[in-house]
């Protein structure tokens, strides 16, 4: 009886802890929606149950002539879409003669990436800033996306060469022997099986793009070729207290899809994390 | 054999091809290869003479007439002119081995092989190359160049007073970093802004890692129903954007009108100045990291936890170990041998987290006597410098002192690493 009365008392203690968690996690999340509708832009008459819910700030944002959020939107979505597309490319690539072959400075390579993944592209914002400009991609979307898919390159074909290295190599012996070359066994072997990984890199390269502001507030001049975030951190970085209403709104239509499709694919990403990284 | 082929000798073969590409597989009578091979170097070099010349001129000595030559700009195309150096002493190495190789082969009287079958060779050795090489330059341009040029940068004295086309840089040694060390100002800042860094690294760090692994072992225990739901709302900080809940942070622990002041603490008669001084800013970044961090941690610990046998746990049983005992001998060891690498990882981002520090009080609030904010870590701190107040070369100086210490988190991870073991096998 006393043990089980222990017991109950843990797992009563246990629920208390995860449910004080869960309402230090949900406080600033909820604290967000409601701002955003809340009447008004002043960050100081807004409270976190508003006297008058209003969706004005998510009106504003589609219709006002004065709001770039759909154009931002639309930046956003392209830079996304080629990042992950164009990443997946040459990682894949990468990895895949980094798995498989044996070539002059394969082991440098590996160190190379391994040692790069860990500068952080900011020390290098100014030579990136002069180099753009020498090549006129300065305040251009395809300038933002080189950089993109440049600089992920040291830590993703290192996680996509992990997972690669999980794949028995008497497949694609076998495959060789059928008479496939170079590029059927990348093609048809290696691709395919290696689905999960190649989608946590498209996945990684999708979202960088909604939450980076640092680069795009450097490279990118012109409004009307914002990304979100610069955008966003643009409403609240002139005027703190003045738009902030309108900053979380904007926020949320941003965080919601992304935090939902996050979940969803979770499960693949600590798995691929994992394989990729522990064995890295 | 015949006496031709004997007499055939690949230090000749190599001689030639040291001085010319092609000269040597010509004396291995390769004819097609050969002109292949000077048909190149010449267009290499008639392409790039005189892109290298400049190039090199202007990294040695960095322009020599103020507003006609660009400093910047000749560093730039002196780095690149390194870059394009090493590639074409690399292939035109590869060249000679190729011709000492053919050299031999004929030696030893073996028959040359035809046209569509060294065709094929190269193909297939070369292969691997086609494959890295679209990657490997986008890399060197976007990723090497920029931290060539940075480090350059930290060797000479540009900054707002000393900046092209109207003035020329100049090579100045370690100046820089000579000065980050004696000159009072620039000292202070310093030594103060790198202790932060570290305390910054190792708490914040610590307290997610400990937070989630807590986490990770209380909702992994058997009696705790609804795991699911309660793994996807512990994960929910990891899921939204970290800028938009850092910039909602700052809002919220705003002194006058935040809701942490506001709502939270009023309730205990309590208005702690978490934006104007620097020890309560610190406190709210190492909890708002906190907050942020501990989910990637906490999923990646459950993963794990999952993974272990529980014959181990039974084994233990049998013992009569305590749960303290078992947590010790074999939980954490299982728990952390797997996952150091990323763990370190974590150490090394969070060491490098400009995101939090510039959105939360742009790494203040001001302190009086340094050039940094209170709060600022090295990495902001270059920020500042360079974007703000324009001193290049202190940035450039304080962002090699950053790539030496991230480099001991790269020796530790080489050391760990298993897979230079596993050797292509093709």
């Amino acid at each position: 009886m006393n043990r089980k009365w222990k017991s109950h008392i843990e797992v009563a203690l246990i629920y208390l802890f995860i449910a004080f968690m869960f309402v230090v996690i949900a406080y600033p999340l909820l604290w967000t929606i409601s701002m955003s509708l809340n009447p008004g832009t002043s960050l100081y008459s807004a409270s976190i149950i508003p006297e008058k819910w209003t969706l004005e700030h998510y009106k504003w944002l589609f219709t006002s002539p004065d709001s770039n959020y759909l154009l931002w939107y639309k930046n956003s979505l392209f830079v996304a879409a080629a990042n992950a597309a164009l990443s997946v490319l040459f990682t894949a690539l990468i990895a895949y003669a980094f798995s498989r072959y044996k070539f002059i400075g394969r082991k440098t390579g590996l160190y190379l990436f391994l040692v790069l993944q860990m500068f952080p592209s900011l020390m290098a914002m100014v030579a990136l800033y002069i180099l753009l400009n020498m090549l006129h991609l300065l305040d251009s979307l395809w300038g933002l996306i080189l950089i993109y898919v440049g600089g992920q390159i040291p830590f993703n074909a290192w996680l996509v060469k992990g997972y690669f290295d999980t794949i028995p190599r008497e497949l694609d012996e076998a495959a060789r022997i059928d008479g496939a070359g170079h590029f059927g066994v990348f093609f048809r072997i290696m691709l395919p099986l290696a689905k999960p990984i190649l989608a946590v890199v498209a996945l990684f390269n999708f979202m960088a793009p909604f939450t980076d502001f640092l680069l795009p507030s450097i490279v990118l001049r012109d409004p009307e070729k914002f990304t979100l975030a610069v955008g966003l951190f643009n409403f609240i970085s002139d005027r703190f207290a003045n738009n902030f209403t309108r900053f979380a709104a904007g926020s949320i239509l941003i965080a919601a899809p992304i935090a939902i499709v996050f979940l969803f694919l979770q499960r693949y990403l600590i798995s691929g994390l994992t394989a990729g990284g522990t064995k890295g | 054999m015949s006496e031709a082929s004997a007499r055939h000798r690949p230090a000749v073969a190599m001689v030639l091809s040291l001085l010319f590409a092609g000269l040597g597989q010509l004396y291995n009578r390769r004819y097609i290869k050969g002109i292949v091979f000077i048909v190149i170097e010449a267009a290499f070099l008639i392409t790039f003479y005189n892109f290298l010349n400049i190039g090199l001129w202007g990294l040695v000595t960095l322009g020599e007439i103020p507003m006609l030559d660009h400093s910047i700009f000749l560093l730039i195309q002196g780095l690149v002119s390194v870059i394009i150096i090493a590639f074409a002493v690399a292939l035109h190495i590869a060249n000679i081995i190729d011709a000492r190789n053919d050299a031999r082969r004929r030696q030893r009287g073996e028959p040359a092989p035809s046209l569509i079958e060294s065709c094929r060779n190269a193909w297939d050795r070369g292969f691997p190359y086609i494959f890295v090489t679209p990657g490997l330059v986008m890399l060197l341009f976007i990723v090497v160049l920029p931290l060539l040029f940075m480090v350059s940068l930290a060797f000479t004295d540009y900054n707002l007073y000393h900046s092209p086309p109207r003035h020329l840089l100049n090579w100045v040694g370690f100046e820089n970093f000579k000065n980050l060390v004696s000159i009072p100002i620039w000292k202070s800042t310093f030594f103060s802004v790198l202790s932060w860094t570290i305390v910054w690294t190792v708490v914040a760090t610590t307290m997610q890692i400990a937070l989630g692994l807590f986490l990770a072992l209380l909702v992994n225990d058997p009696r705790i129903k609804f795991k699911r739901f309660i793994r996807t709302v512990l994960i929910l900080p990891w899921a939204v954007p970290a800028f938009v809940t850092i910039l909602v942070f700052a809002a919220m622990f705003n002194d006058k009108f935040g809701a942490i002041n506001r709502e939270v603490l009023s309730l205990f008669g309590l208005s702690i100045p978490w934006m104007t001084d620097p020890f309560w800013t610190k406190v709210a970044l190492i909890l708002i990291q906190t907050w942020l961090g501990f989910p990637f941690v906490f999923a990646l610990f459950t993963g794990v936890l999952q993974s272990i046998s529980r014959d181990w746990y039974e084994a233990a049983d049998i013992d009569g170990a305590t749960r303290w005992q078992k947590f010790k001998s074999i939980t954490l060891p299982h728990v952390l041998y797997a996952t150091a690498p990323l763990l370190i990882m974590q150490y090394a981002g969070n060491f490098n987290n400009f995101n939090i520090i510039y959105l939360f009080n742009d790494g203040g609030p001001a302190v009086r006597g340094q050039n940094a904010g209170g709060t600022d870590i090295l990495i902001s701190w270059v920020y500042d410098l360079t974007f703000t107040t324009n001193n290049y070369n202190m940035a450039a100086a304080i962002s090699l002192i950053i790539g030496l210490i991230v480099s001991g988190f790269a020796i530790y991870q080489f050391r760990r690493t298993r897979s230079f073991k596993e050797e292509g096998n093709i």
